[in-house]
């Protein structure tokens, strides 16, 4: 399946400036894991020491947050935008 | 100013103190870190200048991220345009008497000058922003921070740009609408407008006080323990209730007291944190009573749509205040929160919008379960105006109407009437 990640700006430098990578993958996990191969530093910055996204992460598919649905087990169709953006804003 | 850099909150990274919000090293939320050594030298002439500073929240410019230095006394006289803070804080006996409690205080922030607390963190977020060199101020909000944002760019002379969700009360509309802002109504709740200010905030360089300036907005909420301690007497409270939406306010209340405690400012103990919720909306009460460290959102459905924030920025932390404070965080049923503003209408004699049906129904339900002891000094935190809300009251009471009449009025009336 092929699906578009939405890179939010503090984290384009790290994708080469990019803000829409193009990856593969059938969950948001697996898209996740094509991102970080693509793109070695996103790891870091997104999971923590056991590989999980860190807690000030939020993952969208199709504009719903993903802990509404399976986290990263969350199934993505061909064709849908996965958003990366921080947590931290609002209130 | 005191303030020294931004600091990442979960690695300590540190940044200069300008427009962002996130670390780019974990993504962690950052905030204001101080240097207030030297304020803590001379602690009775820090009061002194605190005392016969502007009547607004520039007096605490000293504990405050912004260049800024206090004018002369005076509300109207303060540099900028929209001036907050000063509110009343008022002995509620009545209310103390009705849950059967010591000692209870109302801090009304309903008289801020859009009539929320929102005005607070916005004249910190504007300050900042015009010292940052920005144009424009934007903001997602459930209403009293569209409200607040627009005035302040009317004060200001600066373009705004507000995002509500499209379903929010007609009245907060109406109040924002009237300053002449660009007013966005967006289809879905306050996430999704949250999300799109979000990405909104990479790709134009507007100042969103709530996204890229929240640094700087949220220190504007420790005012309220500032002011609550001077109007003490210098002193902390025991217990503070406060309503929790991002978590940012009464996470930031606690840090104040904080802040002056350390400095030997205030005498006390760290007071008791209680948060409150309505329970249509309240992923961080939801979180406390499952004993977890973080929050998993929810997709709101309460009257309390100032609160209705289904995806805390701040909940992480708000747990890690309870715990560490020895208070909890309430939700409250839409019946709990009508009735409480009712409560605090009947009892104070101040009509608080929703959310202050929320803080006001929690502070009955601890008051119930016995959690607060008759010798405790109670603050609780009326974060903002009830007729922004008026569709929370509307038929819950009875009117009398009559021709004019002396024996109608006999008849119907005075046999029927309550008397306090």
């Amino acid at each position: 399946m092929a699906v578009t990640v939405k890179l939010p700006t503090q984290l384009r430098a790290a994708a080469g400036g990019a803000g829409q990578v193009r990856v593969e993958g059938a969950t948001v996990g697996e898209v996740l894991e094509a991102l970080f191969t693509a793109h070695a530093e996103l790891r870091e910055s997104l999971t923590d020491d056991g590989g999980g996204l860190r807690r000030f992460v939020n993952v969208y598919v199709d504009g719903e947050d993903i802990r509404y649905g399976d986290a990263l087990e969350t199934v993505v169709g061909d064709g849908a935008e996965v958003q990366i953006l921080p947590a931290v804003a609002g209130g | 100013m005191s303030a020294i850099h931004l600091n990442c909150r979960e690695c300590g990274a540190e940044y200069p103190l300008d427009a962002r919000y996130v670390c780019q090293r974990c993504f962690g939320p950052v905030e204001v870190g101080y240097d207030h050594g030297r304020l803590g030298a001379d602690v009775a002439g820090l009061r002194r200048r605190i005392q016969g500073g502007p009547q607004n929240i520039w007096r605490y410019a000293d504990f405050l991220p912004v260049d800024v230095q206090p004018a002369p006394s005076g509300r109207a006289s303060s540099r900028f345009g929209l001036p907050a803070g000063c509110t009343p804080l008022i002995r509620a006996d009545r209310l103390a008497e009705r849950l059967g409690l010591g000692e209870v205080w109302v801090k009304n922030d309903a008289a801020n000058p859009t009539h929320s607390f929102k005005d607070r963190v916005v004249n910190v977020a504007a300050a900042r922003a015009r010292e940052l060199g920005f144009d424009v101020l934007a903001c997602a909000s459930t209403g009293n921070l569209a409200n607040s944002v627009a005035a302040h760019g009317a004060a200001l002379g600066m373009t705004t740009y507000v995002f509500i969700p499209a379903d929010l009360e007609e009245q907060k509309v109406l109040a924002t609408g009237v300053y002449g802002t660009n007013l966005v109504k967006v289809r879905g709740n306050y996430d999704d407008v949250n999300r799109l200010c979000t990405e909104l905030s990479g790709e134009r360089d507007w100042a969103f006080v709530n996204v890229n300036l929240r640094p700087y907005y949220a220190e504007g909420s420790k005012t309220i323990a500032y002011e609550v301690a001077e109007q003490l007497g210098w002193r902390t409270p025991d217990r503070v209730v406060a309503p929790i939406a991002s978590g940012s306010l009464y996470t930031k209340i606690a840090k104040g007291f904080d802040e002056w405690l350390k400095l030997g400012l205030i005498t006390g103990d760290a007071p008791i944190m209680h948060g409150a919720q309505a329970g249509g909306c309240s992923p961080v009460a939801q979180a406390w009573d499952a004993g977890h460290d973080v929050c998993r959102p929810v997709k709101p459905d309460t009257i309390a749509k100032s609160l209705a924030i289904g995806n805390p920025a701040d909940g992480p932390y708000a747990l890690e205040l309870a715990q560490r404070s020895g208070g909890s965080i309430e939700a409250v049923s839409d019946d709990e929160i009508r009735a409480g503003i009712r409560l605090l209408a009947e009892t104070t004699g101040i009509f608080t919008e929703t959310a202050g049906g929320v803080t006001t129904a929690t502070l009955a339900k601890l008051a119930e379960r016995g959690e607060i002891g008759a010798d405790e000094r109670v603050v609780l935190v009326i974060t903002g105006e009830g007729l922004k809300t008026l569709d929370a009251v509307r038929d819950t009471f009875e009117t009398f109407e009559i021709d004019a009449s002396f024996d109608q009025f006999e008849a119907q009336v005075e046999r029927r009437s309550v008397v306090v």
